[in-house]
């Protein structure tokens, strides 16, 4: 019997639900210790445009979604990771982790999942408020979603840097293209493939790889991206970031203040700053039939 | 095929006989191949610049719902007329295209500009009324002031092989446009099937005297698209051929980014040439375009990409 000839992934983008090729056509070969391990898509501003596009077009169903049910759909990625662990272990292993260490992080990555997906609905009961005002209105805040979140994954921890990136941002109703990390982007796409299979709505999360001196002044530039969540080490790029950012006032947070790695980095604090806070005044009509003011 | 033609001409006051030969088959693959090509091209920098403003002084700005008010009728004017502040050199839409009902108001707020006040008639979009109904519907729009009238064919007629009839009714509307208004023909190709049915309405249409044929009403889909357009691009090739006559073309529906415009543009240009690049010859009949073709000057002029939240809601 002749040799198996073993049958290789085609690493490429996430975009709408699908797995497009970069639109460039361009690649570039990841090699570790010199040894070419697959081609990765070297992705252009116009996957750029068509992620923001999508992540535009799924935000409304997704953010009018129940928060009960967004947060049995983040659960649910946790379960297929779960599942597919060994997939994800060999990877990082591939990518030149130890299979200690490699172990570890899906464990957390998954832990992680779990724990931000009990947040969807109980953010507004912790964070919202009835305020107390002079005049006669009931005046309550509640947090929304942004809109539509940029994000720049961090180049170490490839999994669980991308997970902690993504998932405090869309459990609000928000959706997001992320950039990941250049040096190790397999995890990303198998992530990505998980998505897909979990119920997260086309759009919500959309996943480009590709040179982040190249991609993300397009993001931090794009009108229609309402904030960016950037974990960079390169303080210039990060500088010009915030600095074109302003184009559109977007918000942009410092995700490398937070330790990653640090079960410390589990707060709904890091969801909360993905979100607006909306207040409401309400007039009070004194109605006689009730000895309620509203 | 030969199909005769028997039409009764109200101001002739006789029957005129016309036997159109209609054996022209379209090839199907040819045109899909043609397309595909077109499709593959792609216009940059300067060209493309030129490109989009040609497309913005093409386009008729429509609106066709059952909840139009006044009002909304005379945004969409205010729209045609004031595109974007921070471009005044941008070209005026060519039209606006609204319901027999609203000419009156797109006329007053347009009279002193450019723009024309185009009118759907003729029992918009089923076409399915008596022909004094219609007559009297066109009458009335272009009395209120239309100078472009957007007529629906018959498409049930068409299919029970009447062709007679809808050759008939399109000829009396175009008598009753007069000099004032100029007539664009809807096939409504998503209702035709097949090539050789929209080659075939073509046909019918540009000898009744259309000015314009038109590809669909926007309320069917499938409505514009490439190959159904190069079909009837063909036909007023031909059609040009024979007689020297020029016929306008509008593909309506479905054309909402200015890649896709680009691309109807580059087919006009290949196949009737550039005296058919002028609004005088192309229409895009489309409510959303006009937005994407600004935020693209707008993305070539800042170099970063554009929202829908900084443009007016069509």
């Amino acid at each position: 019997m002749s040799q198996r000839i073993k049958v290789l992934k085609t690493y490429k983008i996430f975009i709408n639900g699908k797995f497009p090729r970069t639109e460039s056509g361009r690649y570039t070969q990841l090699k570790i210790d010199n040894l070419p391990i697959a081609n990765v898509c070297l992705s252009s501003r116009k996957d750029v445009r068509n992620a923001v596009l999508s992540a535009r077009n799924a935000f409304e169903s997704w953010s009018s979604k129940s928060a009960y049910n967004r947060s049995q759909i983040l659960y649910r990625i946790a379960e297929i990771i779960e599942g597919n662990k060994s997939q994800f272990i060999e990877e990082l292993i591939l990518q030149g982790e130890d299979s200690k260490k490699a172990i570890l992080e899906i464990d957390q990555s998954i832990d992680r999942i779990i724990y931000f997906a009990g947040w969807p609905d109980k953010i507004n009961p912790i964070f919202g408020s009835v305020n107390p005002v002079a005049s006669s209105h009931f005046n309550f805040t509640i947090l929304e979603p942004m809109g539509v979140v940029g994000i720049v994954a961090p180049e170490e921890n490839s999994l669980l840097g991308l997970i902690s990136s993504i998932i405090p941002v869309i459990l609000s109703g928000n959706t997001c293209l992320a950039i990941v990390s250049e040096k190790l982007p397999l995890c990303a796409i198998s992530l990505a493939e998980v998505i897909s299979n979990s119920d997260v709505p086309n759009g919500v999360v959309n996943i480009i790889t590709g040179s982040k001196d190249e991609l993300a002044p397009h993001i931090a530039q794009h009108m229609d991206v309402n904030a960016l969540g950037i974990n960079i080490d390169n303080k210039e790029l990060k500088n010009k970031m915030f600095f074109q950012a302003s184009n559109n006032l977007k918000r942009v947070v410092d995700v490398s203040k937070y330790n990653i790695e640090d079960s410390n980095f589990e707060s709904p604090y890091i969801v909360k700053k993905f979100m607006e806070a909306k207040t409401t005044w309400h007039p009070i009509e004194k109605d006689f039939t009730s000895t309620n003011n509203y | 095929m030969n199909i005769t033609l028997n039409y009764e001409s109200l101001s002739l006051g006789r029957k005129i006989l016309m036997i159109l030969d209609l054996k022209t088959k379209v090839d199907k693959l040819g045109i899909e191949d043609r397309v595909s090509r077109i499709t593959k091209r792609s216009l940059k920098s300067e060209a493309k610049l030129q490109g989009l403003k040609m497309i913005l002084s093409m386009i008729d700005l429509t609106t066709l719902e059952g909840m139009d008010t006044d009002k909304r009728v005379e945004q969409l004017c205010y729209k045609a007329t004031h595109l974007h502040q921070e471009f005044p050199d941008l070209p005026n839409v060519a039209a606006v295209c609204v319901y027999p009902n609203m000419v009156k108001t797109a006329s007053n707020f347009l009279k002193d500009s450019e723009v024309k006040v185009a009118s759907v008639a003729t029992a918009f979009p089923s076409g399915n009324s008596s022909l004094e109904v219609k007559i009297q519907e066109t009458k009335e729009a272009v009395f209120n002031g239309a100078e472009e009238i957007d007529m629906v064919i018959s498409r049930g007629k068409f299919h029970s092989g009447e062709y007679n009839y809808v050759f008939d009714e399109i000829a009396i509307i175009k008598e009753n446009c007069g000099d004032k208004a100029r007539l664009k023909v809807i096939l409504e190709t998503g209702e035709l099937g097949d090539y050789d049915h929209i080659r075939l309405a073509s046909e019918i249409a540009i000898k009744a005297g259309a000015d314009f044929i038109k590809t669909s009403t926007g309320k069917i889909k499938p409505a514009a698209t490439l190959p159904i357009t190069l079909v009837m691009l063909e036909a007023i090739k031909d059609h040009y051929y024979n007689t020297g006559k020029m016929v306008g073309m509008k593909p309506a529906g479905g054309i909402s980014n200015s890649k896709l415009a680009l691309q109807y543009l580059i087919m006009v240009k290949e196949t009737l040439g550039n005296l058919w690049l002028d609004k005088h010859w192309f229409r895009f009949g489309a409510s959303s375009l006009a937005n994407d073709v600004l935020m693209q000057l707008l993305k070539q002029k800042t170099g970063f990409y554009q929202s829908n939240n900084y443009f007016s809601k069509d």
